[in-house]
C-alpha cells in the first residue's frame, strides 16, 4: 500500500531536503550550524539513492548499499570536522568562520 | 505526515536561531528519514541511520556545540545579502529541478521486489562475486580508521 507513493514525490521531497541545507550552509556563519546544512545535505543524497532502488530497480541493491557508505562517510567526516572545530575555537575563541581568517600563525 | 515532518524541521533547524534547538530539530529530520527508509522496507538502513546519525552524529554536534557556546546564546543575525542570495540560490535550485523531474517520466523494471534481509545484506557486502561490495567496504573502513586517527592527532593538545 506504501508504495503507491508515486516516486516523483520522494524526488521533490529530496530536493527540498537538500536546497534547505544549502540555504543553510549559505546563510549562517557559524562552523556548527554549516556542518548541520551538510548532514541535511547528504540526507537528502541517501533518500535520492534510496528512492531510485526502491522504485525502479527493486530486484538489485545498489542505492542501499550508496545510502551505508555514505552514511559512514557523513560519520567519518562530522568527526573530523568536529576535531577541526574543537582545534579552531581552542585557538580563536570562535567558531564563526568570518573571524578565522589565519592559516597560520 | 513524515515527508511534511521532514521538511518543516528541517526549515527550522536552518532557521532557528538558538543553536540548541537547530540540533534538536536536526534530530527530528533524521528520525524522521528513518521513518521513510522504514516505510520502503529497508529496515537495516533505517536501523544504520537511527543509530548512526541520530545517536551519533547529533550527540557529536550536541557536544561540540556545548563546549564551544553558550546554552542560551544566539547566533549572529545573518547579513541581508548572505540571506538574500542564500534564498535566490535554493529556490532557484528547487525550481531548476523539480521542473526537470517532473518533466521526466520515470519506467520502472518490472521485476519482483528483492526482500531485504540481513543474510542478503551481509552475503552481498562481503561478496567478490557480480554483485558483491568486499571492495568498497574494505575502503571504507580504511577511511574510517583513517579518519579517527586523524581527527585525534587533529584533537590533541600540541606539545609545541
Amino acid at each position: 500500500m506504501q508504495s503507491e507513493i508515486p516516486l516523483h514525490y520522494m524526488i521533490v521531497l529530496s530536493t527540498l531536503l537538500f536546497f534547505i541545507g544549502l540555504l543553510g550552509v549559505l546563510i549562517r556563519r557559524n562552523l556548527i550550524t554549516m556542518l548541520m546544512g551538510i548532514e541535511l545535505m547528504l540526507n537528502a543524497v541517501n533518500i535520492n539513492f534510496v528512492a531510485f532502488n526502491h522504485y525502479l530497480y527493486p530486484h538489485r541493491m545498489e542505492g542501499h548499499f550508496f545510502a551505508l557508505i555514505v552514511t559512514a562517510i557523513a560519520a567519518a567526516e562530522a568527526a573530523v570536522a568536529i576535531a577541526l572545530i574543537i582545534n579552531i575555537y581552542r585557538r580563536f575563541a570562535t567558531v564563526s568562520v568570518d573571524d578565522v581568517d589565519q592559516l597560520k600563525y | 505526515m513524515l515527508a511534511a515532518s521532514v521538511v518543516g524541521f528541517s526549515i527550522l533547524s536552518v532557521l532557528d536561531r538558538r543553536i540548541l534547538r537547530a540540533a534538536i530539530y536536526l534530530l527530528f529530520v533524521l528520525v524522521a528519514i528513518s521513518g521513510l527508509y522504514f516505510m520502503m522496507n529497508y529496515q537495516f538502513l533505517a536501523a544504520v541511520q537511527l543509530v548512526l546519525y541520530a545517536g551519533g552524529i547529533v550527540v557529536l554536534i550536541i557536544f561540540s556545540i556545548l563546549l564551544t557556546s553558550q546554552i542560551n546564546s544566539r547566533l549572529d543575525r545573518p547579513k541581508l545579502s548572505h540571506v538574500l542570495s542564500g534564498i535566490f540560490a535554493a529556490f532557484g535550485g528547487i525550481a531548476l529541478s523539480v521542473t526537470t523531474v517532473l518533466q521526466f517520466t520515470f519506467k520502472p523494471v518490472q521485476a519482483g521486489a528483492l526482500d531485504v534481509n540481513m543474510r542478503t545484506i551481509g552475503l552481498h557486502l562481503m561478496g567478490t562475486g557480480a554483485d558483491g561490495y568486499a571492495l568498497p567496504f574494505e575502503v571504507i573502513s580504511i577511511l574510517l580508521l583513517a579518519a579517527l586517527v586523524g581527527s585525534i592527532f587533529i584533537a590533541k593538545k600540541s606539545n609545541t
